[in-house]
């Protein structure tokens, strides 16, 4: 790591000081991902809103968790942050540039800066290349480095994971799914980037294998001052891992807010639902128990007014009408509720 | 949510002494790979269930519990082999009876619940040809009646507007929906005992609330015996009277439901709870427990556990402990936490 990194100790008082914000690393702007779906033949297509008007901003040595369910559109957001896909409208600045203006050659420069770690570590290495390959791959596409430095680059990186120089020779399947999340982080790190963006990274893994990872990314981020883009739908795991917390409902950004307050004070309905569906071992920290009933509506035909109301125990008529927007309630916390203050 | 609440109560009033077991399993193992060198996925475990109790069954991914409830619905092929002392349902043994009772017996007296709903289902029939198939193995009726009772199956898991989606198939139903439909298959014929493997793993947290509600309003209502398999023990928090821990193979602790949270006996299952992210808030890293469950290769001579306990003595690399009795269940531990000292073992 030659280049100067924050500290992380200054970092993490930042959060407590708000006077003097750090440079964000990643900031979104209303960034939204519209699909066109296919409604058969001779149909006009309908529009799929996956992405609708999300901002955010990360700095360096922080992360941010995104909760929410499977089809709050968690995982197309990573898509557009990672630049796999061009966002339909809103702005992505990446290190202070603005992505979305970046000509080909500044793009490619962009990608090095935000990696991704994947959720299922069996899917996301090549079964047929061996893991010093896996890591070494980033290096021959985007650095001049020869093969003598890059081999000595990833197995430096392998210690850094906790694995053993030897594992560089093997290939994914002699190795279990902990270790192959390692691999996978590992190789995430190899181009030193800005943002790792992290989808689902233990929900595939045991219990006491969860806390090593966890412990690695965590280890990670003090040393690297990496900003982690960290999805998850484990509650216990984002109280754990966030600075802050980003919920999510059918393409929505419903609240955000730093860890403390959005556990302790939890403003959105939804957010207070999911608090108090998740199954709990202490019976003191378990919350009043109120199990939202129904789904996640079709995203093709979304409710009108706040998306949410068809769910929702404080559901009143004029939710159907207004369509609610992020609102600042203090302490750096932000809800799209139209009753907010009614509901307290 | 009141089944929730309720299971509170009942656990705090509970009375388990209620005459013979529905369910009762001695010394169980199911072993793979050659006889000379056999690999046992599960190693000589014992259980009892009784009707109207719901036992929890924890471990991590090869622990064997899923390999448990395999055997116990028979459902363990070649080369695998399963040998038990005794297998006995409602007082008669599974593993000796005739292979027609026994197959008449699953589906009406025993049902299980998988983990993935959608590859449990037949993508190319619909939800009502899937139940009325059920229903048909077990019971007679015309076309008719049966189509009939399997529209009160679907209104009895809660699925809304279960006319329509008795001609669905699965592809058009969300994860949720599937295993509400797979609930209603496996309570088809009113079984005794409901075995359910990771019924809400694959599910949504709000989802994952609604099913166990679910399970447990059925599981009153009809007075069944509920084996819940799970690797979360939140879920064993909420729902469990009782707990086995599995760890490579074997029962480590048994223990009753919301005392095992307090006071563990066994240190796999303290090491578990101290890893749950949820009892390391403000810690700067969680207490992780090194190393990883022991393969088919590189199982340890003494206690499975010992590479990786911290409490580790020298009698723990050595030798096998046996199954301890300890305050109110057991462990599988020569030096068992939370007690004064290890009592006289248990049932062999």
């Amino acid at each position: 790591m030659s280049e100067p990194r924050p500290d992380p100790m200054e970092s993490a008082t930042a959060g407590l000081a708000p006077t003097a914000p750090k440079p964000a690393v990643l900031e979104a702007r209303g960034l939204a991902k519209h699909y066109a779906v296919s409604q058969g033949f001779m149909r006009p297509k309908a529009v799929l809103k996956a992405l609708d008007g999300v901002s955010f901003r990360l700095a360096a040595s922080r992360t941010l968790a995104v909760v929410g369910e499977s089809g709050s559109g968690k995982s197309t957001l990573a898509r557009q942050v990672t630049m796999i896909e061009v966002p339909t409208a809103g702005a992505l600045d990446l290190d202070g540039a603005d992505v979305a203006h970046a000509d080909a050659a500044q793009r490619r420069e962009l990608r090095r800066q935000v990696q991704m770690v994947f959720q299922n570590p069996f899917a996301s290495l090549n079964p047929r290349k061996k893991i010093g390959h896996a890591l070494e791959e980033p290096l021959a596409i985007n650095t001049t480095l020869n093969a003598a430095e890059r081999n000595e680059r990833s197995r430096a990186m392998l210690a850094r994971v906790g694995l053993r120089s030897e594992h560089h020779a093997r290939y994914p399947h002699m190795f279990s799914g902990g270790q192959r999340q390692r691999v996978a982080i590992a190789r995430a790190l190899m181009l030193q980037p800005k943002v790792v963006v992290a989808d689902e990274p233990v929900s595939a893994l045991d219990v006491s294998i969860q806390a090593q990872v966890l412990n690695l990314l965590m280890d990670l981020q003090e040393e690297t001052g990496v900003a982690y883009v960290f999805i998850s739908h484990n509650l216990a795991v984002v109280e754990l891992i966030a600075d802050e917390v980003l919920v999510m409902y059918l393409g929505k950004a419903v609240e955000r807010a730093p860890k403390a307050r959005l556990f302790g004070a939890p403003r959105h309905p939804y957010t207070r639902a999911l608090l108090a569906s998740t199954p709990r071992i202490d019976i003191a920290a378990r919350r009043q128990r109120q199990v939202l009933s129904g789904e996640l509506p079709s995203p093709l035909a979304p409710p009108s007014g706040c998306v949410f109301r068809t769910r929702c125990p404080h559901a009143q008529p004029r939710c159907a009408e207004e369509v609610p927007v992020l609102e600042h309630v203090g302490g750096d916390q932000w809800v799209a509720c139209v009753r907010k203050d009614e509901i307290g | 949510m009141d089944a929730l609440l309720e299971r509170d109560a009942e656990r705090s009033g509970g009375d388990r002494s209620r005459g013979a077991p529905l369910l009762d399993v001695r010394n169980l193992s199911v072993a793979f790979g050659s006889i000379a060198a056999p690999f046992r996925a599960v190693d000589g475990i014992g259980l009892t269930l009784h009707a109207g109790e719901v036992l929890g069954i924890v471990g991590e991914s090869g622990s064997g519990k899923s390999v448990t409830a395999l055997a116990l619905m028979g459902l363990v092929d070649e080369p695998g082999r399963v040998h038990a002392d005794r297998m006995l349902f409602d007082g008669r043994d599974l593993l000796t009876m005739p292979l027609a009772e026994r197959r008449a017996l699953l589906g009406r007296d025993i049902a299980m619940i998988f983990q993935d709903p959608s590859s449990s289902l037949n993508p190319c029939f619909t939800v009502a040809y899937q139940l009325v198939e059920t229903l048909r193995l077990h019971k007679r009726g015309s076309a008719k009646a049966l189509r009939g009772r399997a529209l009160e199956l679907l209104r009895a898991v809660e699925i809304p507007d279960a006319e329509r989606r008795l001609e669905a198939y699965p592809h058009q139903l969300s994860g949720g929906m599937a295993q509400r439909v797979m609930v209603a298959m496996a309570i088809a014929c009113n079984p005794r005992l409901l075995i359910a493997d990771e019924p809400t793993t694959a599910l949504d947290v709000t989802i994952q609330a609604q099913m166990l509600a679910l399970l447990l309003k059925l599981q009153r209502e009809r007075g069944m015996a509920l084996m819940l398999i799970t690797h979360d023990l939140g879920v064993v928090a909420e729902v469990a009277q009782r707990v086995l821990v599995m760890y490579a193979g074997q029962i480590v602790e048994s223990a009753q439901v919301p005392k095992v949270f307090e006071t563990p006996h066994h240190p796999y299952t303290e090491a578990l709870l101290a890893a749950l992210p949820e009892h390391n808030i403000g810690q700067r890293r969680l207490r992780s427990m090194g190393g990883m469950v022991p393969g088919a290769f590189d199982r340890p001579s003494g206690c499975l556990l010992a590479p990786r306990c911290r409490y580790v003595q020298a009698r723990c690399s050595a030798e096998q402990p046996a199954l301890f009795a300890v305050t109110d269940g057991a462990a599988r531990c020569f030096f068992p936490l939370h007690t004064e000292r290890a009592v006289a073992p248990s049932r062999p």
